[in-house]
């Protein structure tokens, strides 16, 4: 019950608390892109130095959520030179378009995960022939 | 846009910040060179760390969607590393794009080692997009073990 009334308090003042992960800890976030075709959305992500086996992808209610944990490599007390840091990768995307969830795929080379979402049949483009009158 | 890999935005503020005045100075390094050298090139790819034990120095980079063969790795001078390459997009032409935020094109760095190193022992590898260079240092830049007797 005091729960519910702070999560009403915290609506009120504008505050959305963020979505947070069950696992806690410290994620980065990979660049990506994505782009649409006729038949599908393609997401290209970076994930450097995780292993395809590592990667967690989901789709459930709309969300597509990855999460891709890095192998702990070699790693010094100290650098002489410190210009990234390492960690796992953590991103969820809210899925507008209707897609075929069955149908979802992926594939990773290289550090980069491709994950292609197919459209549902009545998400996809028809062309409407107009006749003349 | 940059080609950099990831955004860290968990990274303390001062830390970040000053980053932020890094990534502006080297945009603008950017734009200083870019008249002449084209539109491509990105000077601050790809963000490198450096560390080194007794016997080797070794520099890791993350790359990923490139194969080792597309990247040239020179060990110039005694103390010099560079990594020079190109970042090609796979996407198909004609699309409607949601989001850009991957870089794409030439770049290339060129590092500062901390110690001499003997450019015919350099070993690279490029596993799940990461970059790593292992540099056996020459032996004027090793530290020297003194055995002391006992007289």
């Amino acid at each position: 019950m005091a729960e519910a009334t702070t999560a009403a308090v915290k609506k009120e003042a504008g505050e959305i608390a963020p979505v947070e992960s069950t696992r806690g800890g410290i994620y980065y976030t990979p660049r990506v892109d994505i782009y649409e075709t006729a038949d599908e959305l393609v997401l290209q992500c970076d994930v450097p130095g995780v292993r395809p086996e590592d990667i967690n992808l989901r789709f459930e209610k709309g969300e597509l959520s990855l999460y891709g944990k890095v192998q702990s490599r070699q790693q010094p007390a100290e650098y002489q030179q410190d210009e990234y840091g390492i960690g796992d990768f953590y991103r969820a995307f809210s899925v507008g378009t209707e897609v075929n969830a069955e149908k979802i795929a992926a594939e990773y080379a290289m550090g980069v995960l491709t994950i292609h979402l197919p459209k549902a049949e009545r998400a996809r483009p028809r062309r409407i022939a107009v006749k003349a009158g | 846009m940059t080609l950099l890999t990831r955004w860290e935005p968990f990274r303390s503020l001062g830390r970040e910040m000053a980053r932020m005045q890094e990534e502006i100075d080297r945009l603008f390094d950017h734009w200083g060179v870019t008249a002449e050298a084209g539109p491509a090139l990105a000077v601050s790819y790809p963000p490198v760390n450096i560390w080194e034990d007794d016997d080797f120095v070794y520099a890791e980079a993350e790359l990923p969607g490139l194969k080792l063969e597309d990247l040239k790795i020179n060990a110039t001078g005694e103390d010099q590393l560079t990594i020079k390459g190109e970042r090609k997009s796979a996407a198909p032409e004609k699309v409607e794009w949601h989001r850009q935020e991957r870089g794409f094109g030439k770049f290339e760095r060129g590092l500062v080692l901390p110690a001499g190193i003997d450019p015919a022992k350099v070993e690279a590898r490029l596993e799940n997009g990461v970059l790593t260079v292992k540099m056996a240092k020459s032996a004027a830049a090793k530290p020297r073990k003194i055995t002391v007797k006992a007289v």
